[in-house]
């Protein structure tokens, strides 16, 4: 073995792990079906053959894409941008604190009766939805069983697709036929679209608590419900607030369900919940575009910059607030 | 249901299993074939629950937990079966074994927080001072106000240095004397020193190994029987490790203490015992066994069987 010139051992000892790297070459080489697949290195390293074509459909995809991206937002530039040309110059705050003109075809007056009916409206909506909303997520992200929490997550998403003028009908039947129209049903109907909001939202933000703080509080000998209150709850407040933004200022703007249930109102402020349909601003709107008359469209651009400068306002609050509460986690 | 933690999954499926890469060159075949013949367990110790060694560490010693022919499933997978083994009053006792031999699993079944994993089953016993702690009528936040538990990774809470420690005890009605409660904990937990000017700053600011301490301060601060300590080291440095160490050694005067670890230098640090877990493939199945159980410095110079010698020489795991 040591003589180099025995004939016998030499070859042997060298030719075995040449032959298996022979043989994986060979493998690899029947990978290949075509000739034209391999890979000349020493080429220039510029895009070639396939490579070109798919480079001109990717960058067609690109500009499709970019296109739908700004034309996306154009809309909602050019909305903003007409409600606000045509609703900023009736803007003053006596638009905000005065009542509409008794007198129809006179200019001047303000839309104060619909602010604080809508602020009525939507802090009662809010106060019913937001625990109903919370506890329903808590249900189902800690307590439920898999089946149970499965079925009442679709029984969310089927009520958030519940076309809000059939909620406004389902209130119209409940509180309003044999009694009269009021706020508080308009809370109530406004509630109901909330209340998925929140709990979905709520439920998303519950789940992204880390598991190992549920652990670690579970493994305290502490109750379960004691833990949510203490350590889940806390973790996701942030998260909790946002999205409770979020569905008021989707609520906010409801008109369907109110015209049902909240539209027949005098045009003074109010703080009467129960005995009468109280002043608000989408059905002002509404009433005020309806009437053929150009001051009352004056105000009715006043008052839809005005929701729309609240909505947009909780929109981007409600998203910043989100956004403290991840960073600070 | 909240989702379980995927680290702290049981081995369901192929996730916590590496993939087997064939061998082909004809110089190591053989090899292969000699490593999976040692693997192999014989007939005579395959999955049956070995009787202890002798040890003078256990004579006279109450044993705190009495583990009876303890099977776990999750679902239709079985992570551990046949273990059966007796943990004593203040000692520490290593869990060792590779990946996905059932460590987490056995000692997570210990207090109970398996419990919200789907599809948990449990066969055998596992008695806690001689009471089932899966017995009917047995409540599990009382198993756990008893038997402490300590995670892989730190998982303070997002409140102040001083809540972390304080929460637990507020909310098991031991308010009183809360301040002295809080500062025992934390210096029993080696902590003190280091966070007692800013009690009051966030958890999440402390280091890793300062959140792993403040994490057994916690679980201390109520005073548990026994603390179980599921890999405490493994996402710290060497230097967060010594520290967590050198504290078991003052900790276990006061508890009874199961750890464990995939570090066998750790186990052979730390434990007065040590049970070694390993992976049976054998029939087909993939289950957790207990291959074997006895006093650390045994475990690690003269262990009888050549599973526990070829693990922790290194040959494999």
């Amino acid at each position: 073995m040591t003589d180099p010139d025995d004939p016998d051992v030499t070859p042997r000892e060298a030719s075995d792990p040449s032959d298996a790297a022979l043989q994986a070459t060979a493998e690899l080489d029947s990978l290949s079906l075509l000739a034209e697949d391999l890979l000349d290195p020493s080429g220039p390293l510029t895009p070639s053959g396939h490579l070109r074509r798919r480079q001109m459909v990717s960058r067609l995809a690109e500009a499709a894409q970019t296109t739908a991206a700004v034309l996306a937002v154009a809309v909602l530039g050019i909305l903003v941008y007409s409600v606000a040309s045509r609703g900023a110059s009736v803007l003053s705050i006596g638009f905000l604190t005065k009542d509409p003109p008794v007198l129809s075809g006179v200019a001047g007056g303000g839309i104060a009766p619909a602010i604080v009916g809508t602020a009525l409206i939507m802090a009662v909506a809010t106060a019913i939805a937001m625990p109903m909303g919370i506890l329903a997520a808590l249900f189902l992200t800690e307590f439920a069983g898999r089946w149970t929490a499965r079925a009442i997550r679709l029984a969310l998403d089927l009520l958030n697709g519940l076309p809000t003028i059939v909620v406004g009908l389902f209130v119209f039947g409940l509180l309003v036929v044999g009694h009269h129209q009021s706020g508080f049903a308009g809370s109530v109907a406004l509630a109901i679209i909330m209340l998925p909001l929140i709990a979905r939202a709520t439920q998303e933000v519950l789940t992204l608590v880390p598991a190992g703080l549920r652990e670690a509080a579970d493994a305290l000998g502490v109750c379960h419900w004691r833990t949510v209150l203490g350590v889940v709850l806390p973790t996701a407040r942030g998260g909790i607030l946002t999205a409770t933004v979020l569905a008021v200022a989707r609520a906010a703007g409801e008109t369907a369900p109110l015209i049902f249930v909240c539209s027949i109102f005098s045009n003074t402020t109010s703080l009467n919940l129960f005995g009468q349909a109280l002043p608000n601003i989408p059905v002002y709107i509404f009433n005020a575009s309806e009437a053929a008359e150009r001051y009352g469209f004056a105000r009715a651009w006043g008052a839809a910059f005005v929701l729309l400068a609240f909505i947009l306002l909780a929109s981007l609050g409600g998203r910043a607030l989100g956004r403290r509460a991840t960073l600070s986690r | 249901m909240r989702p379980p933690d995927p680290s702290e999954m049981p081995a369901t499926g192929a996730s916590n299993v590496r993939p087997r890469v064939r061998i082909q060159t004809p110089a190591l075949a053989h090899e292969a074939a000699q490593a999976a013949a040692n693997a192999r367990p014989t007939d005579a110790l395959r999955g049956s629950p070995r009787g202890e060694q002798d040890s003078a560490l256990t004579v006279g010693r109450e044993a705190i937990f009495d583990v009876q022919d303890l099977s776990v499933s999750y679902g239709s997978s079985q992570a551990i079966s046949g273990v059966t083994l007796q943990i004593h009053r203040n000692l520490i006792t290593a869990i060792i074994g590779p990946s996905g031999c059932g460590k987490t699993t056995f000692i997570r079944s210990l207090n109970r927080m398996n419990d919200s994993v789907p599809g948990f089953t449990i066969d055998g016993k596992i008695l806690y001072h001689g009471h089932d702690i899966y017995d009917r009528g047995v409540d599990r936040v009382e198993v756990r106000r008893r038997i402490g538990m300590v995670f892989q990774r730190p998982n303070p809470f997002p409140k102040s240095i001083y809540d972390n420690v304080a929460w637990a005890p507020r909310n098991l009605k031991m308010k009183s004397g809360l301040d002295e409660r809080v500062e025992r904990a934390l210096r029993g937990a080696a902590l003190w020193d280091e966070v007692k000017d800013r009690l009051k700053d966030s958890a999440l600011g402390l280091s890793g190994g300062q959140q792993q301490r403040l994490c057994i301060a916690r679980a201390i601060a109520i005073q548990p029987d026994v603390l179980l300590l599921d890999e405490p080291a493994s996402a710290l440095d060497p230097i967060a490790t010594a520290a967590i160490e050198e504290l078991m050694q003052t900790l276990k005067n006061r508890y009874t203490i199961v750890i464990v670890t995939h570090n066998m230098q750790q186990a052979a640090r730390v434990a007065d015992r040590t049970a070694f877990f390993n992976l049976d493939a054998s029939d087909g199945r993939r289950t957790g066994v207990l291959v074997e159980y006895g006093d650390t410095d045994v475990m690690f110079t003269r262990p009888a069987d050549t599973r526990t010698s070829d693990y922790v020489t290194g040959r494999f795991g």
